[in-house]
């Protein structure tokens, strides 16, 4: 396969992913954001949201002030975030068209129907529904996306660029909205916060649309730690960092056999998924602390998508 | 302006033409309610698929497709044996004539054309004179225009021999109307189409260099998505099953052309390019092109590479080159030209031009290297201001013009908005040469001018298109 295709279907799925992961952030905030100020805690959700994005210092350079309105048309609608979702959608539907032979229709009307769709949408002063079906329409065009390339793709390289580009970016995603948190993250020991916490963990759990999920593996009520080893180490738990690098060194793999050769991306993501597999979130805590992994962390996974450009899509 | 004009459909009031019967008996028996309900349904189906070609973020882009006629043109089998023997012939003559010109030159010593005209062309590429073409073919993917003018005749309008497009309208047109009109096909014996493509890559894969593996590996070069034929050149890769490449996807290294792929460097042997000589290769050709890969011609010079169609076929589809075609039949095969051509006063020679002046308010003039309409002269439907400036341009540069007489084109019915009517229509079909035998699907595609009495079919100006029905006895 071309290594320009290859690379066009690895930046399309990153993008549609952090579409997704962006519109689950507005809408975790946008929940977090009605409560009662005292249940919501101290600090500024809506900058929070940005930095969970990514997208803190960005904003930052605008002189903006983080309020919701400024904060939710820099994430969704601003041209000037070259991460904000439209952003995302419109560069995901320029390499969905450059290749639209490596695509299966059905996932090119998926990105197609999806921008044109939200295209419509206007970003100042959204009202609340507007903004719930904005937010919905972006989670349907990425599900919608997912759902064709799983239901109609054949599983060869195509494939497995396209997913490299998911789970890279996901593991990315869930990682920077723990890390926001990571100071409401205590670990066991340490004296809990008293209940206005509650929300904010939730708050985390939705938006990685986890807090079902949550109290299926777990039956307890919300504890910090559990929250974060659901996040991390789980492997049940598809947006957790273990989940993500089991995928990534399946993915990896299939191409070291489809093509006959391993690399630096395949030795390095089985690094990564060796240190998930063998930490336990106590450990974690204690020794480096849970933010200090989490940065560590957010640059492997970043160097890991400079070893798979390098080996394959230049 | 009505022109008194063959119908393909109907000899006089009422009588229906051979081949024509099966329609006229739809169409009578066809709610027109019906087939507008088709026709939107059409649309539909061309604006899902449409967008993909013609959205790109502008707003005007909807208006960029072309309009579909659901009503198809009909050829018998013996008009289309005939047809396609003509093709076949023009097409042998002119990669012949191109083997000649790029080599010893015997045409041009025996005198039939003049050395200048093939010599001084713009579209003469003296980087290709004394190289030899891998099986001495030139024009791998021809796309001939047709016109007929009355029940016998068939015209040649255009020789399009370096990269003619149109081939996905001939496939898509006939994968709606198969989904549109099921019946009349399971009724009728119409000739399928859809192994164009499988025809296409057969034909490059027997044009590979001797230097190429049993498969050789075919790409598609395309200048990108930007330019205007990008969705038939994706449609079509996909459809072969071949890697669309842009310049930067390729490299040339010991004269040897490889793509850069995921498993890295990998060798390339037959380029079907879409883009036109002067981008091809910064080296060799225009030095500021970005779309190209430096050191191709080299490749092709070491005998490493085909490229299809070869560089240096525009100046067998000049239009004064055209008008000696008859000639250039005769020429190389000894035979006499089946498709006539137009009749062309070639304005370089005195007499002609004097005619020329004289008559133009009932003639076409045109560029001698134009194309798609450019720089063209209707004399009929022009008024007098613009037939005096012509004849200044005409008077300052006579060597770069051709006129010929307005041709009444034949016509099509075809379903407009006051129902049923006949609309002038050409043909563009596509002929594949190859080193083992020359490929045409039967049909092509139809271009229908929309309007009223207009003889313009190009979509720029109100033109559409047909689905072309050859019946297969």
């Amino acid at each position: 396969m071309l290594s320009r295709t290859a690379d066009s279907l690895f930046w399309l799925a990153r993008y549609m992913e952090r579409a997704d992961d962006t519109a689950r952030i507005i809408d975790a905030t946008s929940r977090l954001s009605v409560m009662p100020t005292m249940y919501s805690g101290e600090s500024n959700e809506w900058e929070s949201a940005l930095a969970a994005a990514g997208s803190l210092y960005s904003f930052q350079q605008t002189g903006k002030t983080p309020d919701r309105d400024e904060v939710i048309d820099f994430l969704a609608f601003s041209n000037d975030n070259p991460s904000s979702i439209k952003n995302c959608l419109a560069t995901a539907r320029h390499n969905a068209r450059a290749e639209r032979t490596a695509l299966t229709s059905d996932m090119w009307e998926a990105i197609n129907t999806g921008w044109l769709d939200l295209k419509r949408y206007d970003g100042s002063h959204m009202d609340r529904d507007t903004l719930n079906q904005f937010l919905s329409r972006v989670k349907e065009a990425c599900l919608r996306f997912d759902g064709s390339a799983h239901r109609a793709m054949l599983r060869n390289d195509a494939y497995h660029f396209l997913h490299l580009g998911v789970y890279l970016e996901r593991a990315d995603s869930t990682a920077r909205i723990l890390d926001v948190k990571y100071h409401l993250l205590l670990p066991r020991d340490a004296p809990v916060g008293g209940s206005l916490d509650y929300f904010q963990w939730a708050s985390i759990l939705r938006s990685v649309s986890s807090l079902t999920a949550y109290r299926w593996v777990y039956h307890e009520s919300l504890k910090p730690w559990l929250v974060a080893d659901l996040l991390v180490l789980n492997t049940q738990m598809p947006r957790s960092l273990a989940s993500c690098y089991d995928n990534l060194t399946g993915l990896l793999d299939e191409l070291s056999l489809d093509y006959g050769r391993q690399g630096p991306s395949q030795r390095a993501a089985r690094s990564i998924q060796t240190r998930l597999q063998n930490a336990t979130i106590d450990e974690i805590f204690q020794r480096p602390g849970l933010h200090e992994f989490l940065t560590a962390f957010i640059a492997d996974n970043g160097r890991l998508g400079a070893a798979i450009t390098e080996q394959y899509l230049t | 302006m009505a022109v008194a004009a063959f119908d393909e459909m109907y000899l006089r009031k009422g009588e229906c033409r051979r081949g024509y019967e099966f329609l006229q008996r739809w169409l009578e028996s066809t709610d027109p309610q019906l087939l507008a309900h088709r026709r939107a349904e059409a649309e539909l189906l061309f604006r899902r698929i449409g967008i993909t070609f013609a959205v790109y973020g502008e707003a005007d882009a909807e208006e960029r497709i072309i309009p579909f006629d659901i009503i198809p043109r009909v050829f018998t089998t013996s008009e289309w044996a005939r047809l396609s023997a003509g093709l076949e012939q023009r097409v042998k003559a002119l990669n012949m004539f191109l083997a000649d010109v790029y080599g010893d030159g015997e045409i041009l010593k025996a005198g039939v054309i003049p050395a200048e005209l093939v010599y001084c062309n713009p579209y003469f590429r003296p980087e290709m004179a004394g190289l030899k073409q891998p099986h001495g073919i030139y024009i791998q993917i021809a796309g001939i225009d047709i016109v007929r003018v009355d029940d016998n005749d068939f015209y040649v309008l255009e020789d399009n021999a370096r990269t003619p497009s149109g081939v996905s309208y001939m496939l898509e047109n006939r994968e709606v109307m198969m989904r549109l009109f099921p019946d009349l096909f399971a009724f009728n014996r119409i000739a399928p189409v859809e192994n164009y493509p499988e025809e296409l890559l057969a034909t490059l894969n027997s044009v590979a260099p001797a230097s190429a593996p049993e498969e050789p590996t075919v790409a598609l070069l395309t200048p990108g998505p930007f330019n205007s034929a990008y969705y038939e050149h994706s449609f079509l890769a996909d459809k072969l099953g071949i890697e669309l490449v842009e310049g930067r996807d390729l490299l040339v290294r010991d004269n040897v052309v490889l793509m850069r792929t995921t498993e890295g460097p990998k060798r390339v042997d037959v380029i079907y390019r879409r883009l036109d000589d002067d981008f091809l290769d910064p080296l060799t050709f225009r030095p500021d092109s970005i779309l190209g890969v430096p050191g191709l011609m080299n490749a092709y010079r070491a005998g490493n590479i085909t490229l299809a169609n070869a560089v240096g076929t525009g100046v067998a589809d000049d239009k004064a080159v055209y008008s000696y075609m008859p000639e250039i039949v005769r020429f190389y095969l000894a035979e006499e030209p089946i498709l006539k051509n137009v009749p062309t006063w070639r304005c370089r020679e005195p007499d002609a031009l004097k005619y020329v002046l004289e008559h133009l308010d009932e003639l076409v003039v045109k560029e001698v290297a134009g194309s798609g309409g450019y720089g063209m002269l209707i004399g009929p439907t022009a008024d007098k201001a613009t037939i005096e400036a012509f004849a200044a341009k005409l008077r300052d540069d006579p060597d770069n013009f051709i006129a010929q007489p307005t041709l009444a084109l034949s016509t099509s019915p075809t379903f407009v908005d006051s129902g049923v009517a006949p609309r002038h229509v050409d043909l563009r079909p596509f002929v594949l040469a190859g080193a083992d035998k020359v490929r045409i699907v039967p049909g092509g595609l139809t271009r229908v001018a929309l309007k009223e009495g207009s003889l313009v079919v190009n979509s720029s100006q109100g033109g559409g298109t047909k689905d072309t029905w050859v019946l297969d006895a």
